[in-house]
């Protein structure tokens, strides 16, 4: 019943708030309903067992209403849960034109987000994948950046394909079980010979690779993630991104084992590609937006690569990751909409000198920025180690390769540091005012949670265990 | 039976009915309660509570699927003309005689629903589109529905043509108009008549029905008739009698597929990839939303096709979800194109400000026609693509299909993009309140759908 209340809660408020026409009273309660939503995420997280919430939804096609709470989901949802309300928090004093529609579409999204992260027959799977990315097409159009429409339509058609080629491949499995059922269990114990594993791997990979995404299917990505607004932008990089690793490690890797391991060297490469190639573009990035998504990209393509590596300790390091690097880029990005908001600009050849005005701000992002390049300490090292160790016992060579990518990272994240916060104030800047008690909170709140999983990683790594 | 005798009756009576009443809107709701009255005695049919029992010969059975399916269409009537009676007021003048062909085409697909034969076939198909060829030019003042009405009198005489001699051949070879007619039956002399003839007869067949449902490299006729025709009737051609069409054609080839051999198989999947090329393509490039309309049938018929490729279970019953989601959200979404003025995609722009609710529909709508989850469209779509898949093998044939339907969402958005996120403002007929509220229940019921297709599903199997 927990369970089914991190669905029913964002859903009953995100369809209350659009009768609403008071901003104050829908943000009051967007709010409200996504802290409770954290509240029960977080009782779901201190109860050890996995819970499951089961109930007929269509017999006649053998699928069910099947929620299942284990590990890796209460991870998720607790990282969806908790990124919300901060979202909420920092959007506060912001007014977006017709917000009711506004956080009602951000409440549907959560819906869509929790329901992929928890559901445990495929169709549902399906269902909420999909209910996750209508209401951030329509986000992204209304209250985007100028490019907005084109963008956002590229965006949306290209995991469009990729969900309808997934859903081909749930459908074939379908037919495979013995139970004619859509459940996960019955997914798990289908046997198929090696070609079909191969056809099937591909189909539900494509959908899985351009969410995530990882190189060549990463295109959209930057462009969206620069248009969309950026509260939306938070979403889509801190969870969204995530549903594709998500949905590899549930749905793919256990069920077509045998095409995972043949084709884990390709996704490897691919995947190691794509994080050197990020992180040498991300170096040229003159765009606080778009540095932050191209180093999203390389940090997504460690975790590609590591789940891959067919390594226990790697796969719970991906896990552990997903929510870290969830936290960390959340907090890149609020320290990107304050910039923007406040000076209009979010280029780095404009700023420089933050922080003698905004001494604040300026601390609070180093921490980020330290976490971004995983240093000890800081909540995204363990994962990181954990993952970089699993590539290593796969292949010393790939573990080589990727591993210029924290030498890079280090390069584009302390550059960008060096460029918004320290040398000389300009035209620009010399306004500017340090950050303000809502968004201070939030910072902090962040960085906290940065430091103490940090210190104490044995917490969530007990958790996916 | 009762459906067939009923409307044929109901036909003559709509006809006078402009006689005795001189305002347009109680014609209409004649033909509303005419209607209704035809709905109840066809479900009073498959319910076995009253039937009209008249001998055949055989020559046609009413089925419980088959009555099912023939309540769904005469039901999309009922909404249809609920939603825009007041258009086809307003089309013409001579109101009572469109109603009464509308009942006469109800007639011919009575009989679709329930053919036994190829002459029942032959007929049921003539009396559906007889009247449809008048209704093309009902707006008799305008060049260009009088030059749909005789293109699409012209190629459908063809193609009517090209059955009969099917038929001919057909009969022909096995001395009989049965639906299955297992061997070939010998000659006066003895002699074996090649199953040749029987083939080919099945072929020419096959591309007269394939005429009738717009399929390629049948379907040119298509964007210039549902361009050209009053908006409200392209509505009810593009909708109901192409879904009776399509049953009609699964129908007919359900027993025989297996005679064709092998090659029936190449010859459908050929069929189904360039429909779904055609209609996906050429939509993309279109201006008017009208004519993306028309090409976008054909592409929905692409994927109707599937069902006949697959030829089981799965497939008839994914037929009507398909049916009814086609229906509901074509009906719906002309209702609403009808009451904008200008018919190019700038003519939508800034529709969300205007009239949220009109644009609300609109949506659900187009993303129920896209195949998006939570919508009608996607149980139907989901139907098509595991009765293909569990037909066994041609994955190719899924995935080419998949891979169109991703192109449609590019033209069905377009418009939620003009009428969302673009700016203007267009100009719009305000409907009265009791369409704004069937609006709103159809496009409810496209969501319900979505939700829960078991709900038609169920009545199917009561």
């Amino acid at each position: 019943m927990l369970v089914l209340l991190l669905l029913l809660i964002p859903l009953i408020t995100g369809l209350g708030v659009f009768a609403f026409k008071n901003d104050r009273q829908v943000k009051t309660i967007s709010l409200v309903s996504a802290t409770a939503t954290t509240i029960i995420a977080l009782l779901l997280v201190f109860n050890k067992a996995t819970i499951i919430y089961d109930a007929s939804w269509l017999p006649s096609l053998g699928a069910r209403f099947t929620l299942r709470a284990d590990g890796m989901a209460k991870i998720l949802c607790l990282l969806t849960a908790i990124a919300y309300p901060l979202i909420f928090v920092t959007i506060h004093d912001r007014n977006y034109k017709s917000s009711a529609t506004f956080y009602g579409l951000m409440l549907l999204t959560q819906v869509g987000l929790m329901g992929v992260f928890l559901a445990a027959d495929a169709l549902l799977f399906y269902f909420f994948w999909e209910l996750a990315l209508i209401p951030v097409y329509f986000l992204c159009s209304i209250w985007g950046g100028e490019k907005r429409i084109s963008v956002t339509f590229k965006f949306f058609i290209y995991t469009f394909v990729g969900s309808l080629l997934m859903l081909t491949g749930l459908l074939y499995l379908y037919f495979h079980t013995v139970d004619q059922s859509f459940a996960w269990e019955s997914f798990k114990a289908i046997s198929l010979n090696g070609k079909e594993q191969a056809a099937i791997f591909a189909l539900l990979f494509i959908a899985f690779a351009i969410k995530m995404p990882i190189f060549p299917f990463h295109t959209w990505q930057p462009d969206a993630y620069e248009q969309s607004p950026t509260a939306v932008t938070m979403v889509l990089s801190a969870i969204m991104v995530k549903m594709g690793i998500y949905a590899v490690l549930r749905w793919l890797i256990p069920v077509v084992p045998m095409a995972a391991s043949q084709h884990a060297h390709m996704v490897i490469t691919l995947s190691v590609i794509g994080m050197v190639y990020a992180s040498l573009i991300a170096i040229k990035q003159d765009d606080v937006k778009r540095l932050i998504a191209y180093s999203s990209i390389a940090h997504i393509g460690l975790m590609s690569a590591a789940m891959f590596t067919n390594n226990t300790a790697a796969t719970s390091g991906v896990m552990i990751q997903m929510f870290n690097h969830g936290i960390n880029v959340l907090g890149l990005w609020i320290v990107a909409e304050v910039i923007e908001q406040q000076l209009g600009t979010r280029k780095l050849s404009e700023l420089g000198g933050l922080a003698q005005k905004a001494p604040a701000m300026a601390i609070l992002l180093v921490v980020l920025s330290l976490a971004n390049i995983a240093l000890p300490l800081t909540n995204a090292f363990v994962g990181e180690f954990l993952m970089f160790n699993g590539l290593f016992q796969y292949n010393v060579w790939m573990m080589a390769v990727a591993g210029t990518s924290i030498i890079l990272a280090a390069v584009y994240t302390l550059n960008m540091v060096q460029k918004v916060i320290y040398g000389e104030l300009n035209t620009i800047t010399a306004n500017a005012i340090d950050i303000s008690g809502n968004v201070k909170l939030v910072l902090v709140l962040i960085v906290l949670m940065i430091v103490a999983f940090g210190i104490f990683p044995q917490y969530l790594i007990e958790l996916v265990k | 039976m009762n459906a067939i005798i009923f409307s044929a009756v109901l036909g003559v009576l709509l006809m006078f009915s402009g006689i005795l009443f001189s305002k347009k809107s109680a014609i209409t709701a004649t033909a509303v309660v005419s209607l209704l009255a035809l709905l109840l005695v066809n479900i009073a049919e498959s319910y076995g509570w009253f039937t009209i029992n008249v001998d055949t010969k055989n020559l046609l059975s009413f089925g419980r699927f088959g009555l099912f399916f023939n309540s769904i269409l005469i039901s999309a009537t009922l909404i249809f003309v609920l939603l825009s009676g007041k258009e086809i007021e307003n089309t013409g003048v001579n109101t009572a005689e469109y109603y009464a062909l509308i009942m006469f085409v109800l007639c011919g697909i009575s009989i679709l629903t329930a053919f036994n034969g190829l002459l029942m076939l032959f007929l049921g198909i003539e009396i559906m589109s007889i009247p449809l060829y008048i209704l093309t030019g009902a707006d008799k003042r305008n060049l260009k529905s009088n030059e749909a009405a005789l293109k699409y009198f012209l190629m459908g005489a063809f193609s009517t043509g090209i059955m009969l001699m099917g038929i001919a051949l057909i009969y022909g070879a096995t001395g009989s108009f049965d639906l299955v007619s297992g061997t070939n039956k010998p000659g006066s002399a003895g002699l074996e008549i090649p199953s040749f003839l029987k083939s080919a007869g099945y072929i020419l067949l096959f591309a007269a029905m394939c005429f009738k449902v717009s399929a390629a490299p049948f379907h040119f006729w298509t964007p210039d008739v549902y361009d050209g025709a009053p908006s409200v009737f392209t509505s009810f051609m593009a909708t109901i009698v192409k879904a009776a069409g399509f049953f009609a054609f699964i129908h007919l080839f359900e027993s025989n597929a297996a005679l064709l051999g092998p090659s029936w198989k190449i010859l459908v999947s050929f069929v189904t990839v360039a429909t779904l090329v055609a209609g996906n393509i050429t939509a993309v490039f279109q201006r008017s939303i009208k004519r993306m309309l028309a090409y976008s049938s054909i592409a929905q018929a692409g994927f109707m096709l599937l069902a006949l490729f697959a030829n089981n279970d799965l497939a008839r019953e994914g037929i009507i979800l398909y049916a009814v989601a086609y229906c509901m959200a074509t009906i719906g979404f002309f209702a609403v194109l009808i009451k904008v003025k200008d018919y190019t995609f700038e003519g939508f722009n800034g529709l969300a400000k205007k009239d949220p609710l009109l644009a609300f529909s609109a949506t659900i709508f187009l993303l129920s026609l896209a195949g998006i989850p939570l919508t009608a469209g996607f149980f139907a779509k989901y139907y098509m693509l595991a009765s293909v898949i569990k037909s066994g093998g041609a994955l190719w044939l899924v995935i080419t299909a998949v891979l169109f339907a991703a192109i449609s969402v590019y033209y069905y958005f377009k418009v939620i993009q003009a009428m969302y996120f673009k700016e203007g403002s267009p100009e719009v007929a305000a409907g009265s309140a009791m369409y704004r509220n069937l609006l709103v229940l159809l496009a409810g019921l496209v969501v319900l759908v979505g939700v829960l297709p078991s709900i038609v599903l169920n009545w199917f199997y009561f």
